[in-house]
């Protein structure tokens, strides 16, 4: 009995940290609706600047001064990325916000190399908690008691400020109504402020206090972030006390999970988000999204069908690319291929995130599965490969048909979690299942047949099939099912209206979109002759997001241009330098500050105003634009 | 340095015509690893492997021709190593590719290796697969396998008293075959051990609380680790403050290597078997002179990864200096059966596995002036825990 | 009149919230060609009656049959498919496409093809929309954005949307509100001839008394979720009760008197 309370304890302690920086991200998104996805990055400059001072003053008030001088500074740190960064792009379309932070955080984690370099390094432990109380025969550690006192008492003052101080009544209005609170005259950008500072503070002090138990190194971030956003999202959005009841049951979860199913505890956590999004789709605590607002940014201007001449400067495009083998050696015609694929993918989430607006957090896992297909059905069952290309996929096929449905009985943010969910566990289970999938070590030899081999061959047959999967979806953008699929996306309530059963509509596009990454996911197991759990993994479904949003997320085809620079750009820079994550993330931020809309977005700004400027003066209605108003009433 | 410094400038006057002469006269060896992913321990490889080729080209290069090393990262993907791979051999013309520290990417640059047709060495992957399940004719490695230290630890392992042993690994392919070759050679040997307890911590990602917890109230006499890394700075402190290693015995894989040592500073636990590098311990002429060198060079000690990469630079220089010759095939048969000395003595690449016998150190764990030390080290030889070739034929495809 | 088919009829209609009765009892019945106001007070009841009508919203008493099928449990969409067109108090539209593709969205939907990947819905049932849109005198905006409309016309758009499916029954909640006045009348007046046109019932709630009295062949006045009162113009503007609680202040109206003014 006294082992499972002690078990218990810890699992509490293990909460504090959790709750600390969950906390933060939910109070921020809460107000400013921002995915911070930098929220793990502040935790671990948080433990670093601590460890820093901490190792620089001595003694009891340098160890808990130094904890708490450092999660200042941090938030300071935090204040300037907001005001120099955040304040440009809040009304950028949605997730934007989470590109631009998702590029801080891989500068952050070469930047900490760069300061503190590359060791692990231990902490002091706390001074006066360095040892263990006695509890019936079992230790538990001073510290353990410690954490698990203070979460209580940063819940208290946290409640304490949003009940009892104006800011936190000006805060909790904001949450429900951000447009109400502009109304009151409050000066939002400085109250936007401040709560991205405190947000940013308590990650700090949760990296700061993990020093005396932890190693202090630069994955810290990504470690903490998925837990986070679990955390945060099945105790609800915005609401700090689902992130705490939120972050006790997931750490009880690990605490007792590793006694009756030692092997699955990663799945664990997921299994439980996903049930409780599909059981209480806003988590434990959060309330229903508001109708969700017209999505800020949508362009006025409708989407159209190439016209001829556009057309044959697609073809053009095609023709050039295709003639690519003529002019460029093996390593460009992989490099080549390589793109292409990624064009497929970026292709098929862009059709899932701009044509259906659901952002798939997660759309890796048709990915992979589809080159898991083609491994299981080329390696074990021995398939020739036009065979095992043409099937492979149809494992993202059923993957996206079963995930798809429980996903898209939600929305916004919570979608994008479950996804990720769903993503997690296709991933655990391929990186643990060794007997089947080979586990982390991968299944090798899956490599295409003769006919495909040459880099020439496989080059072109990686851009047919790119060819077909952006005209594919090209095509069924502008069909009866396209428009259904928008009108889902621009008005539910239009939709269901006219008889749209919106959720058929958008899990078909979520199976066709698992479908083709499936494609892009078979043709990627033949490029590299081998499939990893990689292949199904967070980055990959970042990268995926990242090569959208940077196309243009409200084009009809920009995720092939962004697919094809930011690839090109990630395959040079790793190959030129060690530090591609700070470039790469650079570029990120620098793209989402100059071309909010992205790369064709801005193009096709241009492009209307040069049109639009030229016609002014033909056209006898143009002041129906400036007279339109908002909504009613 | 001045030659390479004379070498540059009389380079620097040369006129067009004289550089692509200069070019024939080099040799390239392309070079893998994640160095941004794991800078800790590819910081101290990469400075290896820079000392290698400064000694190579001092020494007159390989045959005449100066040794030039191309190094590329991987961002700890398979995928991104292919990609670094198809570059190093189709853009650069690499004689041969080495490096690469995670398994997964090791066996993702072997099987491009063999479906390529390019002779690699891998460095630091550990799995067995490379040599044996998933060998083939032009993959070898240099550094000790899993199998082999797994070897190594039972052999003081079975000493001692502790019939109950509980094991901690990380939940991925490493821990896992980690703890089943363990478990297998360890029951050969002591047919009465009981095993009590698995925890599979996520890797990167211990709950070490509770893992620590859980052991703990299955009572064990002894203790296996594989964790390493931060999991393993985590799993020290839990269990010193809870008391979990008081009077229990722990075997531990790489523990005494410095990467994962010293980051543990005095909160080294005592008394541990463990595989490692005990540096400052070595007396021996070769690593004397490779100390004095690295130490002159870095004005920083050695790890074990700076072993590594030094040697892999000195094997793959000695293996294109015997071929005398790009061709993968002329590499393979140099390389096989090729003895070279090495900062551990003598190590010899074997013919039936291409699995270099570089050895470990084995001892235990103490703490000295606030730091972790390994004492009582003993060097292992690498062929002396290696299967038979009987056994190695069955493990290995065929060709 | 009476000759004509009810269309819809409601019986008993009761929801309540937390003990707080939104609609309480109601019981009425449409015909063809019949328009109906549903007028009352802010909070009497109204959204909440559209909104059961429509499937938005299920009752917790009460039946509601149109075209003698009960329509109580069906979705929205169901409720569509059977007949019913709706417009809303704020305008819902589909902004990011054309005045066009915005009709002819409708028009896939009710042409069933909304799971036809392959065609090209430029091409489908583009003259219907057309006349769709030249009904409502949308035509020359066919292919303007709808993003950009002014607001009149996004709901004018709407109702060209709401008679795709050929409805039996058009459900408009507030039609005119955040119009100026002249649209107002305007968009009433084309409402009432297309429905007396096309046999078509309309139940409409609507804040301005002008529209009101000028176009509902008859009014049901709701107060606090109870139908208070029932009849033609004429028997409401004489209602006492209907006086007292909601035309009270100021809002008396004598339609000709108006009209004259206007004319």
């Amino acid at each position: 009995m006294a082992f499972y309370f002690v078990q218990f304890l810890t699992g509490l302690a293990s909460a504090a940290s959790l709750f600390l920086v969950a906390s933060g991200l939910s109070i921020i998104f809460g107000v400013t609706r921002i995915v911070n996805f930098a929220h793990g990055a502040f935790y671990m400059l948080g433990a670093y600047v601590a460890f820093t001072l901490t190792e620089r003053f001595s003694g009891a008030v340098g160890f808990w001064g130094g904890i708490v001088l450092a999660s200042l500074i941090v938030a300071v740190v935090g204040v300037i990325v907001e005001m120099v960064l955040l304040r440009r792009i809040y009304h950028a379309p949605e997730l934007f916000q989470l590109l631009a932070t998702f590029g801080l955080t891989l500068m952050v984690q070469d930047i900490v190399v760069l300061i503190w370099g590359p060791d692990d390094l231990l902490g002091r432990r706390a001074p006066g908690f360095k040892g263990a109380v006695d509890f019936f025969g079992q230790n538990i550690p001073s510290y353990d008691l410690f954490l698990i006192g203070l979460s209580p008492v940063v819940l208290g003052i946290l409640w304490l400020l949003f009940q009892r101080t104006r800011w936190g009544v000006l805060v909790r209005a904001a949450t429900q109504d951000r447009d109400m609170v502009a109304a009151l005259g409050v000066n939002q950008k400085w109250l936007f402020t401040s709560v991205f500072a405190l947000g940013v503070f308590l990650a700090a002090l949760g990296g700061a206090l993990q020093i005396p138990r932890d190693a202090v190194h630069h994955a810290l971030d990504l470690r903490i972030i998925v837990d986070v956003f679990v955390v945060v999202v099945i105790g609800g959005l915005g609401s700090i006390i689902g992130a705490f009841v939120a972050a006790v049951l997931v750490s009880e979860l690990n605490a007792f999970g590793i006694l009756i199913f030692p092997k699955i505890s990663i799945i664990l956590v997921f299994l439980v988000m996903a049930v409780v999004l599909i059981v209480r789709p806003w988590g434990l605590f959060g309330k229903p999204e508001a109708a969700a607002r017209r999505t800020p940014g949508l362009t006025v201007n409708p989407w159209r069908p190439l016209t001829s001449n556009e057309r044959w400067l697609a073809i053009s495009a095609l023709a050039v690319a295709a003639m690519l083998p003529l002019l460029a050696g093996n390593y460009a015609l992989t490099v080549g291929s390589e793109i292409a694929i990624f064009v497929i993918f970026a292709a098929s989430l862009h059709f899932l995130m701009s044509v259906g607006g659901l952002a798939s957090f997660g759309h890796a896992a048709y990915f992979g599965l589809g080159a898991y297909g083609v491994a299981f059905l080329a390696k074990a069952a021995g398939l020739p490969m036009i065979v095992s290309l043409l099937m492979g996929p149809l494992l993202g096929l059923l993957g996206a048909a079963i995930f798809g449905f429980f996903a898209v009985q939600l929305t916004g943010v919570y979608f994008a979690m479950l996804t990720l969910a769903f993503a997690q566990i296709v991933w655990s289970i391929a990186f643990q299942w060794v007997t089947v999938t080979g586990g982390d070590n991968g299944i090798l030899g899956v490599w295409p047949e003769k006919w495909a081999a040459g880099p020439a061959s496989f080059y072109w047959l990686s851009l047919g099939i790119a060819a077909i999967a952006v005209a594919l979806l090209r095509v069924i953008v502008f069909s009866p099912f396209g428009f259904a699929l928008r009108a889902t996306r621009d008005s539910l309530l239009r939709s269901e209206a006219i008889g749209i059963n919106g959720k058929r509509v958008q899990w078909t596009a979520f199976v066709i979109a698992g479908t083709v990454a499936g494609f892009a996911g078979a043709l990627f197991a033949y490029l590299k002759g081998s499939v990893f759990p990689d292949s199904l993994g967070i980055s990959l479904s970042v990268d995926a997001l990242v090569m959208v949003l940077l196309g243009g997320v409200e084009t009809v085809s920009g995720a092939v241009v962004g697919a094809i620079v930011f690839k090109a750009l990630n395959i040079w820079l790793v190959s030129q330098t060690d530090l591609s994550k700070l470039v790469l993330g650079g570029f990120v931020v620098l793209i989402v500050v100059a071309f909010p809309k992205g790369i064709v977005g801005v193009l096709e700004t241009i492009r209307n105003r040069r049109r639009s400027s030229s016609s002014k003066s033909s056209s006898p209605d143009s002041s129906l634009a400036t007279s339109r108003i908002e909504t009613a009433e | 340095m001045r030659r390479s410094y004379l070498l540059g400038a009389g380079l620097a006057i040369a006129v067009a015509g004289m550089a692509t002469s200069a070019m024939a006269q080099e040799i390239k060896i392309g070079e893998i690893n994640s160095y941004s992913l794991l800078p800790a321990f590819t910081e101290p490889y990469r400075k290896g492997w820079q000392l290698a080729v400064e000694e190579i080209n001092a020494g007159g290069g390989i045959n005449g021709k100066k040794l030039v090393v191309i190094s590329k990262d991987d961002g700890g993907k398979p995928a991104d190593a292919q990609t670094a791979a198809n570059e190093l051999v189709s853009s650069e013309n690499v004689a041969m590719l080495t490096g690469t520290f995670l398994s997964n990417i090791g066996l993702a640059v072997s099987d491009f290796a063999n479906q390529k047709k390019v002779f690699f060495l891998a460095a630091e992957p550990l799995t067995d697969a490379i040599t044996w399940a998933k060998g083939n004719r032009y993959t070898f490695r240099l550094r000790p396998s899993n199998y082999m230290q797994a070897a190594m630890l039972v052999e003081e392992a079975a000493k001692l008293p502790a019939k109950r042993w509980a094991t901690i690994a990380p939940n991925y392919e490493y821990g896992q075959s980690a703890v089943s070759v363990f478990k297998k050679l360890m029951s050969e040997k002591r047919p009465d051990i009981v095993w009590v307890d698995e925890q599979w911590p996520p890797q990167g990602k211990i709950d070490a609380g509770p893992v620590v917890q859980a052991v703990a109230a299955a009572n064990p006499e002894a203790i296996l680790n594989v964790t390493f890394g931060a999991d393993l700075v985590k799993l020290v402190r839990e269990g010193n403050t809870r008391g979990l290693f008081k009077g229990r015995s722990v075997a531990s894989f790489l523990t005494g290597e410095p990467e994962y040592l010293d980051p543990l500073k005095d909160e080294t636990p005592e008394g541990w078997i463990v595989t490692g590098y005990p540096w400052y311990d070595i007396k021996t002429p070769d690593h004397d002179k490779f100390l004095k060198a690295y130490q002159a060079k870095f004005n920083d000690y050695p790890r074990l990864g700076s072993i590594v990469g030094y040697q892999t630079i000195k094997a793959a220089a000695a293996i294109l200096t015997k071929a005398n010759s790009t061709d993968p095939e002329k590499l393979i048969a140099a390389a096989e059966g090729l003895s070279m000395p090495s900062p551990f003595g003598e190590i010899t690449f074997r013919k039936n596995d291409h699995q270099s016998t570089l050895g470990a150190y084995v001892g235990k764990t103490a703490l000295k002036d606030g730091k972790g030390v390994m004492v009582d080290s003993v060097y292992r030889k690498g062929s002396d825990y290696l299967p038979s070739d009987a056994e190695i034929e069955k493990l290995r495809p065929k060709d | 009149m009476s000759m004509v088919p009810t269309l819809l009829s409601v019986e008993n209609l009761s929801k309540s919230y937390g003990g707080v009765h939104a609609v309480r009892s109601v019981s009425f019945s449409l015909r063809s060609g019949e328009i109906l106001a549903l007028i009352g007070p802010n909070g009497a009841g109204k959204s909440t009656c559209f909104d059961m009508l429509n499937g938005q919203n299920t009752p917790d008493s009460g039946r509601i049959k149109l075209l003698g099928e009960d329509t109580v449990g069906k979705k929205p969409r169901q409720v569509w498919r059977l007949g019913v067109g709706r417009t809303f108090q704020i305008t819902a539209t589909f902004p990011t496409m054309t005045v066009r593709e915005n009709v002819q969205v409708a028009l896939v939907s009710y042409g069933r093809q909304l799971f036809n990947l392959f065609g090209s819905t430029a091409n489908y049932a583009r003259d219907e929309a057309g006349r769709l849109l030249d009904l409502v005198g949308m035509g020359a905006y066919a292919e303007r954005p709808c993003g950009e409309l002014a607001y009149g016309d996004l709901k004018r758009l709407e109702l060209a949307i709401a008679l795709a499916n050929q409805p039996k029954l058009l459900l408009m909640d507030e039609p005119t509100a955040g119009m100026a006045p002249r649209e107002r009348v305007e968009l009433m007046r084309l409402t009432a001839e297309i429905a007396r046109e096309k046999s078509i019932g309309v139940l409409f709630t609507e804040h301005d008394m002008d529209v009101v009295f000028e176009h509902a062949d008859r009014i049901l006045v709701l107060n606090r979720g109870s139908l208070i009162a029932e009849g033609t113009p004429e028997q409401v503007r004489g209602n006492p009760q209907v006086r007292a609680i909601y035309l009270g202040e100021g809002l008396v109206y004598d339609a000709r008197h108006r009209e004259g003014a206007g004319a």
